[in-house]
């Protein structure tokens, strides 16, 4: 075992490869903690990555979806397949902390060392995830595990940036939502493959199935999958078996249809996008923050003297200038 | 106390209860954070504790672990000398662990 | 003059009060806080007076005791008859220890006994399991099988004395051991008296020591209480607690909402059973907590009372008088301690058991001064045993029955606190019962938004704890701990491999196969438990067998 304390990236990367579990925690910190860093660390993982089949899992709060997963662990043990997580919670805007709980459910999962559990906090990053997920996939990706468990929570706008980045996408609800299944429909039902209906033990189950697969008969299709639907009871592990084999019969689709490049494109557009909205977020509006005529400007928009679109003309255009000299 | 410290702008992982020395070493490296905050209402501190510091010792693990519950005096000075940093006895105020870790705690990096 | 003309006058006469008298007082100085609460967040009036009991009817809201709605006591003559029991709840390390603890408490006066066990036999594990490690007779009385059993009644006649159990999971075992120590003392199973706590709900959502799933956790419950109906009519198969609730931090009306609205499933699963409501209501018991604030609780044990026995006259439609009596122990909350200034503690627990007894009580245990340090020395319980003693035979307090009675102050109190309870109740019923609130989280939070605000009031020194955030001395008072030794686990570990050696295989085997083919079906488990445990079964063997029918269960966390 090796002391990581003042290690560099690149002892750190070096130590990732020879499965060092405390290198890997360390470098997700890393890319958490000094995002300056993270460049350096996408370049040396660069040639480790492509291995690993990451597969995104959201739902509403409560649909059991960390119970789900664990469950899952367990059934890709037992099959011989390492696995990685991230679980993703959100952090309080207002005190910036954050109570990062998916683990409970997994902790059995622990001490096995097939298994990588990390949480992480979205940190308020804007427009989506927060990019060190981005970056965390990819070091667990390097520290070679099969199967990448990616969950957040929800299924708002935040989540589908999150799932951009998986290969296989999993949505996970439950019985008994009624009109809230319609609340499901933009944006994840048009990039699920999988969708659980979990607490196959509550009743509505039929319903909750059927309202499904009439919303995504009303989807386009890019490529043949058409999206499963399966029950589960994460509580006993019914179903689990199940869906594993949809996410293998799934990743196996991809590979074959040509259709997997095309998801690791999407990718890499999310993460292009991503790093150059936070590196142009950082310049532009971290310059403003705090000066003088930034402040003026907001006072004279809230007091009605102008309007935001003519307030930030203003503003890129002295960006700019002060740009070009 | 989790609600407290995330309050305090820290990210907090709970584990849940009955974890096993093992189970907690392990998470501490996984998520590679900088406190571990025991909480042993039964009177095993003696038992429980040195095990983790142990594990903690073997993977060559750098965390700040401290402890609250129901400590009698005399296991404090013993529970200090094992590493533990500080034992917070009934009636320790959120706002004092809360200080504590800020002050003896170095953030990881900088953002 | 009539009585509404008196009520104008009254509340006339208070205003002229207020405005004239008061305000004069106000100038001087200013009352000390700007509103006045209770922990529930009651508002608490500068003055309470006749006013506030027009609403009271005599005979339908408060009636007599030992007659519907209970509101003023469940028996006619209360304590004039006989006082509340004194049960102090015990044990640590080994049973040969505990049972010497339990003869000092009898020969000190204690009238019933109260078992507490360690944590390994709590959860089903025995002494050499590796999640009992530095458990193992720590937070009670280590029982690996009927021979630990066995020894911990050694001397002690089944038949004189009534045994309270504080066993949630492995509820079915230890009373199966008890009836089998009854058995071999020659006391016939219906002449056993005691309790079992068997409450899983709170188990979820705050004490922790649950281990199945709802669904068999349930069974099994209802199993124990259908077995008592039948077979040991004197033994409460359940106590129904408010306790653990309310020291995981919730204040005195969710304690009083949830415990009911746990009571109230219990009696569904019972009824669903097949059983008829006053076959097993009238032994239903509850078990509360005794916290500071005097008039609250006062007003809380009364809402109980009265409350429940609405609920099971009219919701369950029961007939028998015994199945509207709420009867419970009370526990002087044991959150309230303080490490600083121990001696300070006695105070509390008499304030709290002088609550529990004006409250009508049916048996109580005081907490030990030092019990904010460790479990209670013989000097401290022995404290804790003279203050309920004090309290019956000198305080007078006992010399007539529910003397708050009438207090404008109470009545209204006790109004409120049923008002406020019944509200949970109803929301809890909205999402389908406790179990389903359970599941929700609903309970959990709730209990944590109490306990989050109550540590800030402290904090923020609104709420005032003498001795932590006022009235602090640096001086440090040494108490004399009890501490339990490590060589218990040895010594339990022993016992455990001596015990397996003697029995032999045979009949342990046969037992747990029945056991584990009852447990696959659905016939009541009492008979297959008692079975196994006559054979000597352990408790780490009965419930793997259990484990694997049942599963294991983790309790949602809510945080």
């Amino acid at each position: 075992m090796v002391m990581v304390l003042n290690m560099d990236v690149k002892g750190l990367v070096e130590q990732l490869l020879k499965g060092d579990r405390k290198s890997a925690a360390r470098l997700i910190t890393l890319v958490e903690n000094q995002p300056e860093k993270a460049h350096e660390v996408a370049s040396l993982l660069l040639p480790h990555l492509g291995r690993a089949h990451v597969v995104g899992v959201t739902g509403i709060p409560g649909s059991g979806k960390s119970t789900l997963i664990d469950k899952l662990i367990k059934e890709l043990r037992g099959r011989g397949k390492t696995v990685g997580v991230i679980s993703i919670d959100v952090t309080s805007p207002f005190t910036g902390g954050a109570l990062l709980g998916d683990r409970i459910r997994m902790q059995e999962r622990s001490i096995d060392e097939g298994v990588f559990i990390r949480s992480m906090a979205t940190r308020g990053s804007l427009g989506g995830v927060a990019s060190a997920t981005k970056d965390a996939v990819k070091i667990l990706d390097a520290f070679g595990k099969d199967i990448i468990l990616v969950e957040t929570v929800g299924a708002g706008q935040i989540e589908v940036d999150i799932m951009k980045i998986a290969d296989t996408v999993i949505l996970v609800t439950q019985p008994g939502l009624g009109d809230d299944i319609q609340a499901i429909k933009a944006g994840i039902m048009e990039i699920g493959d999988i969708f659980v209906v979990n607490k196959a033990d509550l009743s509505g189950v039929e319903r909750a199935m059927g309202q499904l697969e009439a919303m995504l008969n009303l989807g386009r299709w890019a490529g043949e999958w058409k999206p499963a639907v399966i029950r589960t009871i994460s509580q006993t592990g019914e179903g689990v078996p199940e869906l594993l084999d949809i996410i293998f019969k799934h990743m196996d689709f991809l590979k074959n249809s040509g259709l997997l490049q095309e998801r690791r494109r999407r990718r890499g557009e999310a993460e292009l996008m991503d790093v150059i909205r936070e590196r142009l977020t950082q310049s532009i509006v971290g310059g403003f923050r705090g000066k003088p005529e930034f402040e003026t400007l907001v006072d004279k928009v809230a007091r009605g003297k102008t309007d935001p679109y003519s307030a930030a003309d203003l503003m890129l255009k002295s960006y700019l200038e002060k740009k070009k000299s | 106390m989790a609600r407290a410290l995330r309050d305090a702008g820290m990210e907090v992982v709970y584990t849940g209860i009955r974890q096993t020395p093992d189970q907690i070493v392990e998470a501490a490296i996984q998520e590679d954070v900088d406190v571990i905050g025991l909480s042993i209402l039964s009177g095993a501190h003696m038992h429980l504790i040195p095990r983790i510091m142990e594990l903690l010792r073997e993977k060559r693990a750098d965390v700040l672990v401290i402890c609250g519950g129901i400590t009698p005096k005399e296991d404090v000075s013993h529970l200090k000398e094992i590493g533990v940093r500080e034992v917070f006895g009934p009636g320790a105020r959120t706002d004092d662990i809360i200080k504590f870790i800020k002050n003896n705690v170095r953030a990881k990096g900088s953002s | 003059m009539s009585n509404k003309r008196k009520l104008e006058e009254l509340k006339r006469e208070k205003r002229r009060w207020e405005d004239k008298v008061v305000k004069k007082a106000l100038e001087r100085f200013p009352e000390r806080k700007k509103d006045f609460k209770t922990t529930s967040n009651i508002d608490i009036e500068r003055l309470h007076t006749p006013a506030d009991l027009s609403i009271v009817d005599y005979l339908k809201d408060l009636g007599f005791p030992g007659m519907y709605p209970y509101t003023r006591g469940v028996y006619p003559t209360m304590y004039r008859g006989r006082p509340w029991t004194i049960r102090q709840y015990a044990g640590f390390a080994t049973a040969e220890e505990t049972n010497r603890r339990f003869k000092y408490l009898l020969e000190q006066g204690q009238t019933g006994l109260s078992i507490a066990f360690d944590l390994p036999t709590q959860i089903g594990y025995d002494s050499d399991h590796p999640m009992a490690g530095g458990e193992v007779g720590k937070v009670g009385v280590s029982v690996n099988s009927l021979e630990d059993i066995e020894i911990l009644f050694d001397d002690i006649p089944l038949d004189k004395v009534s045994t309270s159990m504080t066993i949630n999971s492995t509820a079915a075992m230890l009373l199966a051991m008890y009836a089998a120590v009854g058995e071999k003392q020659g006391v016939a199973p219906d002449k056993l008296a005691g309790t079992i706590q068997n409450d899983l709900l709170k188990e979820y959502v705050a004490r922790g020591t649950h281990i199945f799933p709802p669904e068999p956790s349930m069974r099994l419950a209802i199993d124990i209480i259908e077995y008592c109906s039948k077979n040991m009519p004197r033994f409460h198969p359940i106590s129904i607690s408010g306790y653990h609730i309310r020291e995981a931090g919730s204040n005195a009306v969710q304690e009083l909402a949830f415990t009911l609205a746990n009571g109230i499933a219990y009696v569904d699963a019972a009824m669903k059973r097949g059983l008829d409501v006053d076959e097993f209501a009238p032994r239903l018991s509850f078990f509360f907590a005794a916290h500071n604030d005097l008039f609250e609780e006062v007003a809380k044990f009364r809402a109980a009372r009265r409350l429940w026995a609405r609920i099971m006259r009219e919701r369950f439609e029961a007939k028998k008088p015994a199945s509207w009596q709420l009867r419970f122990h009370v526990q002087t909350g044991g959150s309230t301690l303080t490490a600083q200034q121990p001696d300070n503690n006695v105070v509390r627990a008499t304030i709290q058991a002088l609550a529990a007894v004006l409250g009508g009580t049916q048996s109580l245990h005081t907490c030990s001064k030092d019990e904010a340090w460790a479990l209670p020395s013989e000097d401290a319980v022995r404290i804790s045993v003279r203050t309920q003693q004090i309290l019956a035979h000198e305080s007078g307090v006992t010399e007539t029955i529910d003397p708050s009675a009438g207090s404008y102050y109470v009545e209204s109190l006790t109004n409120r606190l049923e008002e406020e309870a019944m509200k949970y109740i109803e929301r809890i019923d909205a999402l389908g019962g406790a179990m389903k609130a359970i599941e929700r989280g609903y309970i959990q939070r709730e209990i944590q938004e109490s306990a989050y605000l109550y540590q800030r009031e402290v904090e923020s020194k609104q709420r005032t704890i003498v001795g932590v955030n006022q009235f602090t001395t640096e001086e440090e008072v040494p108490i004399k701990l009890l501490r339990v030794k490590p060589e218990v686990e040895r010594l339990q570990k022993e016992g455990l491999k001596k015990l397996k050696e003697r029995r032999g295989r045979g009949n342990v085997d046969a037992a747990l196969k029945s056991l584990r083919k009852a447990a696959e079906g659905d016939e009541n488990l009492m008979p297959s438990i008692l079975e196994a445990v006559k054979a000597y079964a352990t408790i780490g063997e009965m419930c793997g067998v259990l484990r694997d029918v049942f599963g294991e269960y983790k309790a949602p966390t809510v945080i």
